[in-house]
């Protein structure tokens, strides 16, 4: 359904040019849920910003493919992408807080998407907003529709964000850090939620974040990113069982687990890269212990193992199981 | 334990920054040059007069200007060039002075109130918009009628008159940072609350000011003038710009040019003081400086 | 190292705020932020604090170290009890308590340089140093927290935000304080970085014989880097566990839910993961009555009658539930 192939983005700034991603390739089927990982400075945010084509509103420069449901997105004219945006690709933000316009009650906010993409009346509308707030498990959805953002919780936040996401029934929805801002307990329903929501709705979900657990519980594949390219890109249980790319297993090696054994708990050391000193060849081999001298100057290739994952990285045979 | 240590070329004190800043912004610039040749002029002003500012020649009254009186001369046929030299110095010399000083009462004042609040808060912001909302060439023309005409009253009027502004920026700016991380990172060293204002919340609350400041010196240099003009400012033979413009208007078919030419000085010196003004808006980013300094 | 007495001592620790609200900014609630905490520390210890938002453990931090004013309860230090001390002398005691902050981008005055600020706490104090003589002090504890002598000249905007933890980890070391409140030093942080962090203080604990409160909201993290956890839900502790037992023996049904909740990396189903329903309810005006009981799935009636007090468990922590687990 959702195809890319070796996005990148170039930005231009005081004369230098700078390629926050560059070479992204990763494609979803319909109602599966894709996590894209990375850490700081990964360029998962401004991956999911050019997919819906927000990148060139801030002066970057987009090259490559992305293939929606057979259209090439990026051949599409700034007009056309505001009608694909929102009515069948739609955005949730990081922070409900600030996503939500103070001054309406929540229900009219789901109101005017529903007014703006479906043809519906406006008392349609309003019977299909409680219907949304019902399916996400909003409680008193009538009364909560009257109310202003300020009077709701963080949790409740989110999920009229997503009930303004998922009202026009979108065929892929991306979320960005969608629970981020959330306490554990609210983080899980939330989470919850979004699976439900893609299998009732056959819906996909692109899901960009850093947490590896969210990834774990709720994704079908996974697609991890490093200074701006994707190193492992496959199915979750294969990734996650046998990851291939040494950044994969040292980021699922630096995350602490209830049991775990004290001193136990591997750091990588050294900082990620800014686009403006990415290393020549390989992005990862300037903190990588596996690294060999071929690393360092050629960018490695893409290969696609017999297990189904892409890694890109020249040990891609190394045996790095997870303890 | 290793980290990358990317040797870090050199390091940009935010002073630093503001000046390459600074360098980069043309119309700012040009308000520098205007404020450095102001300088220039109010500091060599006893040199730089062709003629003794107070020197009067009946002979020559009111003489268009030529080649011997580059301005031309006034009603007393003293050399305009070496008042309005002589002028600078005394406009440049209130418009410091007092705005320094109104700063210095804001600083203090609108410290106190933001850092404290409460009560302190309360007593001293009810005073600053009592005296902000009184027109200040209303209280100026109550000094000078208390004190009595001269420059020192000028200046003290000026500078009891424009503090409310600046107080009520110091207080909003550290209203917003007392509570920011590093001031409780300071207050947990066991800093005491003058070492926390004068160290860290003043300084880091000062961009605004020094804007506000910079405008205010022209502000100032008006509204000296317009006492001067009102006949309450510099008395002669000192030459005012504003008390020049005053005794030019008695005058104005016969000499234009004693009226006008003062009237240009101040008008490119107020000029100069808000371009540069407006360029450190630009360049201290002060809307938004979380994101640099 | 031996664990053994108690080198903290808090007895119940309470404070509340008042919120104004409406035209004439009446008070219009009263918020107890904390709310009769009590709890020890020994020497060498790690104390973790764990809770959702609005918990009260940042406040419990500030309330330690005297940043916010207890109305009742008290700290003892050493046997101390540091909430009585004359502000002179409570700026001595605080050279020996130190806190780290959350938010690294933050924590460092913007116009000072790394060195600048890693000065301060010397001349808080009114400690003098020849030139030569704070460049080495300075530089030796950048040195212990894995920076460079080069670090000590830039600018916080020049650094990264682990970068900046380390400094403020080292300014809060200047001193050579026995205690540190570590205030979800790693929220702000990746992972990667988050592990390099937490294996700093790991062996600057074990170098420097330091006793750490350590505040997080990540029950996986706490329970691996600390030796006891304080479990809090809406300003009061409802349990105190040994960190061993957290994935196997918790009592308070709160302490089980934030375990269930906390996603691990192996890939699963969280369809099958059973998920606390509702959010932490509006701090103030509580009913009386156990704060968890509108969340508790096990909740009875008498739960809505009475708090549950601090009781101590079998296996040597405490709860406070009518009908603990396990």
């Amino acid at each position: 359904m959702l195809k890319v192939s070796d996005l990148a983005v170039e930005f231009t700034v005081d004369k230098k040019t700078i390629r926050p991603i560059s070479g992204i390739s990763f494609e979803m089927q319909k109602g599966e849920v894709l996590g894209v990982v990375g850490e700081t400075g990964s360029g998962k945010s401004l991956t999911a910003h050019a997919i819906m084509g927000l990148t060139s509103l801030v002066g970057g420069k987009i090259s490559g493919q992305i293939v929606f449901e057979g259209k090439d997105l990026l051949s599409k004219s700034h007009k056309d992408m505001q009608s694909i945006r929102g009515a069948e690709i739609s955005f949730i933000p990081q922070n409900p807080m600030t996503s939500l316009d103070p001054v309406y009650r929540v229900g009219d906010q789901i109101v005017e998407g529903l007014l703006k993409h479906l043809k519906i009346t406006k008392w349609a509308a309003k019977k299909r907003a409680i219907e949304l707030m019902e399916q996400l498990r909003i409680p008193n959805a009538e009364r909560v529709f009257e109310q202003y953002p300020h009077q709701l919780s963080g949790g409740l936040k989110q999920r009229i964000v997503i009930a303004i996401g998922i009202g026009t029934e979108p065929k892929l929805i991306i979320a960005d850090e969608p629970t981020t801002a959330l306490d554990v307990t609210v983080q899980a329903q939330i989470i919850r939620l979004f699976k439900e929501l893609t299998v009732a709705n056959n819906v996909g979900l692109l899901l960009i974040t850093h947490d590896l657990g969210v990834i774990a519980q709720i994704c079908d594949k996974i697609a991890v990113m490093y200074a701006g390219n994707v190193v492992e890109h496959g199915d979750i249980k294969t990734v996650f069982s046998d990851p291939k790319h040494p950044y994969t297993r040292a980021l699922l090696d630096c995350i602490p687990y209830i049991g775990m054994k004290k001193g136990s708990l591997k750091a990588i050391e050294g900082n990620v890269p800014t686009p403006s000193n990415f290393p020549k060849g390989c992005r990862y081999s300037s903190r990588c212990p596996y690294v060999i001298p071929q690393c360092k100057t050629e960018f490695p290739e893409t290969i696609e193992l017999a297990c189904g994952t892409k890694v890109t990285c020249n040990k891609f045979d190394l045996n790095l199981p997870r303890h | 334990m290793s980290i990358d240590y990317q040797k870090t070329k050199k390091h940009k004190s935010p002073l630093k920054v503001l000046l390459k800043r600074l360098a980069q912004n043309k119309m700012g610039l040009a308000g520098v040059v205007v404020i450095l040749i102001l300088i220039f002029v109010a500091a060599f002003a006893h040199i730089l007069e062709p003629y003794s500012y107070k020197l009067q020649d009946i002979s020559n009254m009111s003489q268009p200007p030529s080649l011997t009186h580059l301005l031309g001369t006034d009603e007393f046929g003293r050399d305009l060039l070496s008042r309005i030299i002589r002028g600078a110095r005394i406009s440049f010399t209130v418009g410091v002075v007092s705005v320094a000083m109104s700063v210095l009462i804001g600083l203090v004042v609108g410290g106190l109130a933001g850092y404290f609040g409460g009560k302190v808060d309360l007593i001293l912001t009810s005073f600053a918009d009592l005296t902000w909302s009184m027109p200040s060439i209303l209280i100026a023309l109550l000094l000078v009628a208390i004190i009595g005409p001269g420059l020192e009253s000028v200046v003290l009027a000026i500078g009891l008159s424009y503090w409310a502004q600046y107080a009520r920026l110091i207080r909003g700016q550290i209203l917003s940072l007392k509570t920011s991380v590093y001031i409780e990172a300071t207050r947990s060293l066991g800093a005491s609350d003058f070492v926390i204002l004068v160290k860290h919340l003043i300084p880091n609350s000062i961009s605004p000011v020094i804007v506000a400041a910079t405008i205010g010196v022209g502000n100032a240099i008006v509204l000296e003038a317009t006492l001067g003009f009102l006949g309450m400012g510099a008395q002669p033979p000192t030459p005012s710009w504003g008390a020049m413009m005053s005794s030019g208007t008695a005058y104005l078919f016969i000499s234009p040019w004693v009226i006008v030419f003062p009237g240009i000085a101040m008008m490119i010196t107020v000029l100069g003081f808000n371009l540069f003004g407006d360029a450190l808006v630009d360049i201290m980013d002060v809307k938004n400086r979380e994101s640099n300094l | 190292m031996s664990i053994s007495k108690n080198y903290i001592e808090v007895k119940n620790l309470s404070v509340s705020f008042k919120v104004s609200g409406g035209l004439l900014l009446r008070t219009i609630g009263v918020v107890k932020a904390v709310n009769d905490v009590s709890f020890s520390i020994k020497k060498g210890e790690i104390l973790g604090v764990v809770g959702e938002s609005g918990c009260g453990k940042s406040t419990l931090a500030r309330l330690m170290l005297r940043l916010i004013e207890a109305n009742t309860g008290s700290v003892e230090v050493d046997g101390k009890n540091i909430l009585e001390l004359s502000k002179q002398k409570m700026k001595i005691q605080r050279d020996n308590m130190r806190m780290v902050f959350q938010d690294p981008y933050s924590v460092m005055d913007p116009r000072y340089t790394i060195f600048r600020s890693l000065s301060e706490p010397f001349e808080i104090r009114g400690i003098k140093h020849s030139r030569e003589e704070r460049h080495e002090i300075v530089n030796e504890l950048l040195e212990m927290v894995g920076l460079s002598p080069e670090h000590g000249f830039s600018y916080p905007h020049e650094l990264s935000g682990g970068q900046k933890q380390r400094a403020d980890i080292a300014r809060a070391l200047a001193l050579n304080p026995e205690f540190l409140i570590l205030d979800e030093p790693t929220a702000a942080l990746d992972v990667s970085v988050q592990a390099q962090i937490i294996n700093l203080l790991e062996s600057l604990r074990e170098k420097l014989n330091l006793t750490y409160l350590f505040i997080s909201h990540d029950l996986s993290l706490v329970s691996y880097f600390c030796d006891r956890v304080v479990v809090m839900y809406l300003g009061r502790i409802v349990e105190i566990i040994s960190a061993d037992n957290v994935g196997t023996q918790a009592h308070h049904p709160y302490t089980k839910a934030l375990i269930d909740n906390v996603f691990t990396t192996t890939p699963g189903n969280i369809a099958d993961i059973e998920i606390l329903e509702g959010e932490v309810p509006s701090p103030f005006n509580l009913p009386s009555g156990c704060g968890f009981a509108s969340r508790c799935p096990h909740v009875k009636p008498s739960c809505t009658e009475l708090a549950p007090q601090l009781e101590t468990t079998a296996d040597g922590g405490q709860v406070a539930c009518h009908f603990p687990l396990n």
